[in-house]
């Protein structure tokens, strides 16, 4: 067969979000492969700017659905480093214990749609069943199953009660017990094995020369994780290990993924045993002092950076988000040449895409600048001037 | 046969009619099944019956640059080829059309429903449809050959061409799935690949290819192609109920003669469900194989498999003889 052009995306089956791909396939035989983000500007950061600190925590939770409390922790995070304010421990252990639950939801969600791409259905099916335990959980900790509007600047916005700890860590259990099954199907069940085995390989040098993060970058034995590496919040007193795996294939990710599920079962319940007492939240000033601030955060995807500008007053001067999956994505396109098409879904799926994060920033995408008429200076213009007009800025 | 009979047996029972509500109850068991598996509730008993209602009501779409009557032809041409196929494969009794050589005759129609989806991904003019349709062909090159060489063995053994007689065989002696059971577990991965069925589902691989050669099928003729093998699942698990399990045929003697032909059709009804039940949990426990992984499993193991069955017989033959 001639070479064909199979588009993929951005109304497609195999993705939920909006990003194309054009891949150029010899029969079965990927030769090469074309990335189109940029769908869907949303404007988050231009408006973070418009906002005082209190009403942009709202705004950064709708970054993306599935990691909202990893926005505004790093968001939050930040703020207070600028203005020098210290989050009360048992307010720490609090959102380390949401972080925790966010990235079991993450990771299992992530488990189910693997398995969705190899026509899998039942692993989906049965995944996202006890995914629900998860969202079970975050509801009754803080009211909401996504968005959890649990962060505020000085700390958490809802305290624990004693009986609540006790009904969580008896969810627990049943929980941990179920996220072994899986690892263990995963490890024995014939087809998964041969669909995710040497597929999508990336080795140690190629994850570090595209810069991956999470445990893409962890499945290719790149030992790096933000909450050993640069502990925040109250990840330097828990005790927990890094997932790694030498395989750098999409089987690789899938058992970091799974042994990430155990250590944040085993996080959350060493966080909800050894809650502190004391308060979840310190007053905090209204405004912060001009600085400058790179937050750090390991979000379920991955390495998660908010650089923050603060100039004295209420609100940042400047917020730029660089998501863990933008960092990933050019790993995808690496991989992915010379495997199968039918390979395509699983290795684009093994990332665990976030579009809904990614396509907002990219604003500063190449190739727009190129086939625009307008100038950069002309485009940020008309970016000003369509805020001032909806936002009354 | 009286004229009357042979049009009561080839449009109602057990021919067209009957093969129509069998399959559409098929679909119901094998959605249902594969629904609890999947911890959900599954569908109502009508459903199958309800979306074929809607989808022959829904607009009929022709994509542009394809040849109408062409597109029109096909879901029909494969529906009456498996409605053809299963007037042959015996229900109650044996047929009364069969003739020496039917098996042949059952086999080449049940391949037509994959051929014609090849033809019509080809003609659909779309990326996804030429993909689907080219990995059709492919895989009935893989799948084709041990089916066949699994489906000859009873015929081996039973010395006849014809399935009544293979079925009159077993009434005689024994069920071929005693001494062929190589043969019977190929057979029905051979099934399994025909229908398209997970983990054999590579041409509509739903993540890669959309639907892949049915991405342009719409209103009547998705219709018609979805009961096409819906019909085609309820003939391959008769067919294979007939060569390997006795198919309709009881090993005990029953009086009246009316008791007989009831606990025949019951003995169908049961074996063919089983059949089924086989099918929908091996399709809900695993993932999609690729293309190449099912041609290297294909004709590594499932073709020495079934030549090995075939060997197996040749001398099990020439020792009786001897």
């Amino acid at each position: 067969m001639p070479e064909v052009v199979v588009p993929i995306g951005p109304y497609h089956p195999a993705l939920k979000e909006p990003v194309n791909f054009k891949v150029i396939a010899d029969g079965e035989i990927i030769v090469r492969l074309e990335l189109d983000l940029a769908y869907n500007h949303r404007g988050i950061e231009k408006a973070a700017e418009a906002r005082d600190f209190v009403r942009v925590v709202p705004l950064l939770e709708r970054v993306c659905g599935i990691c909202s409390h990893s926005h505004t922790t790093a968001f939050c995070k930040g703020i207070e480093e600028a203005m020098g304010v210290t989050v009360p421990p048992r307010g720490q252990l609090i959102r380390v214990i949401v972080a925790e639950l966010e990235r079991m939801h993450s990771h299992l969600l992530w488990l189910g749609v693997a398995g969705h791409e190899i026509g899998f259905n039942t692993l989906f099916m049965w995944t996202w069943r006890d995914r629900e335990v998860v969202q079970d959980m975050l509801e009754e900790l803080t009211g909401n199953r996504v968005n959890y509007g649990m962060n505020a600047v000085g700390g958490v916005r809802r305290d624990i009660e004693p009986p609540l700890v006790a009904r969580c860590l008896k969810r627990l259990s049943p929980l941990e017990e179920r996220i072994r099954k899986y690892a263990d199907m995963v490890r024995h069940e014939p087809t998964t094995l041969a669909r995710f085995q040497g597929v999508g390989r990336l080795t140690k040098e190629q994850a570090l020369a595209f810069g991956t993060v999470g445990p893409t970058a962890r499945a290719s034995s790149v030992d790096y994780d933000i909450r050993r590496d640069d502990p925040y919040i109250g990840y330097a007193d828990i005790p927990f290990d890094v997932v790694t795996d030498g395989q750098g294939d999409v089987f690789g990710r899938t058992l970091v993924r799974i042994g990430e599920l155990l250590q944040s079962v085993r996080i959350v319940r060493y966080a909800l045993e050894n809650l502190p007492p004391g308060p979840v939240r310190v007053n905090t000033p209204r405004g912060a002092p001009k600085a400058e601030v790179l937050s750090r955060y390991e979000a379920p995807r991955g390495e998660l950076a908010h650089f923050i500008r603060t100039n004295n007053t209420d609100k940042v001067e400047r917020l730029d988000i660089r998501t863990p999956t933008l960092a990933n994505w050019t790993s995808v396109a690496v991989s992915l040449v010379g495997s199968n098409l039918a390979d395509i879904p699983v290795v684009v799926a093994a990332i665990d895409p976030c579009l809904s994060c990614t396509s907002r920033i990219t604003i500063v995408d190449p190739g727009r600048r190129q086939t625009s008429v307008m100038s950069w200076d002309e485009l940020r213009a008309h970016g000003i001037d369509f805020y001032r007009r909806k936002e009354g800025v | 046969m009286d004229p009357g009979w042979l049009v009561l047996y080839v449009f109602v029972f057990p021919g067209l009619l009957f093969l129509l509500a069998y399959a559409l109850f098929m679909e119901y068991v094998d959605r249902k099944l594969g629904a609890r598996i999947q911890n959900r509730v599954g569908p109502p008993f009508f459903q199958p019956f309800a979306d074929l209602v809607k989808l022959l009501a829904k607009e009929d779409i022709t994509p542009e640059d394809v040849d109408p009557p062409a597109m029109r032809a096909i879901p029909i041409l494969a529906f009456a080829a498996v409605a053809t196929a299963f007037l042959y494969v015996p229900v109650i009794g044996s047929s009364p059309l069969a003739f020496p050589g039917d098996l042949i005759v059952v086999l080449y129609l049940l391949t037509l429903p994959s051929i014609l989806l090849f033809l019509i991904g080809w003609i659909s003019r779309s990326v996804f449809s030429t993909l689907g349709g080219v990995r059709v062909a492919t895989q009935l090159f893989i799948y084709e050959v041990p089916f066949f060489l699994a489906l000859l063995g009873p015929a081996l053994a039973a010395g006849t061409w014809t399935i009544s007689g293979i079925v009159e065989w077993q009434r005689a002696n024994f069920w071929v799935v005693v001494f062929q059971p190589i043969g019977f577990i190929v057979a029905l991965i051979g099934l399994q690949a025909k229908l398209e069925r997970t983990p054999f589902d590579i041409p509509e691989a739903e993540t890669e290819l959309v639907a892949g050669p049915w991405t342009e099928l719409t209103g009547r003729k998705l219709a018609l192609m979805r009961l096409a093998v819906d019909m085609a699942l309820v003939t391959g698990a008769a067919l294979i109920a007939a060569l390997f399990l006795g198919g309709p045929s009881i090993p005990w003697v029953l009086e009246p003669g009316w008791l007989a032909t009831l606990a025949g059709f019951g003995s169908f009804l049961v074996k063919t469900l089983a059949i089924l039940f086989v099918l929908a949990v091996v399709r809900m426990a695993m993932g999609r194989v690729r293309i190449d992984q099912l041609n290297d499993f294909g004709w590594k193991y499932l073709a020495s498999a079934a030549i090995v069955q075939v060997l197996i017989v040749l001398f099990l033959n020439g020792a009786l003889i001897a």
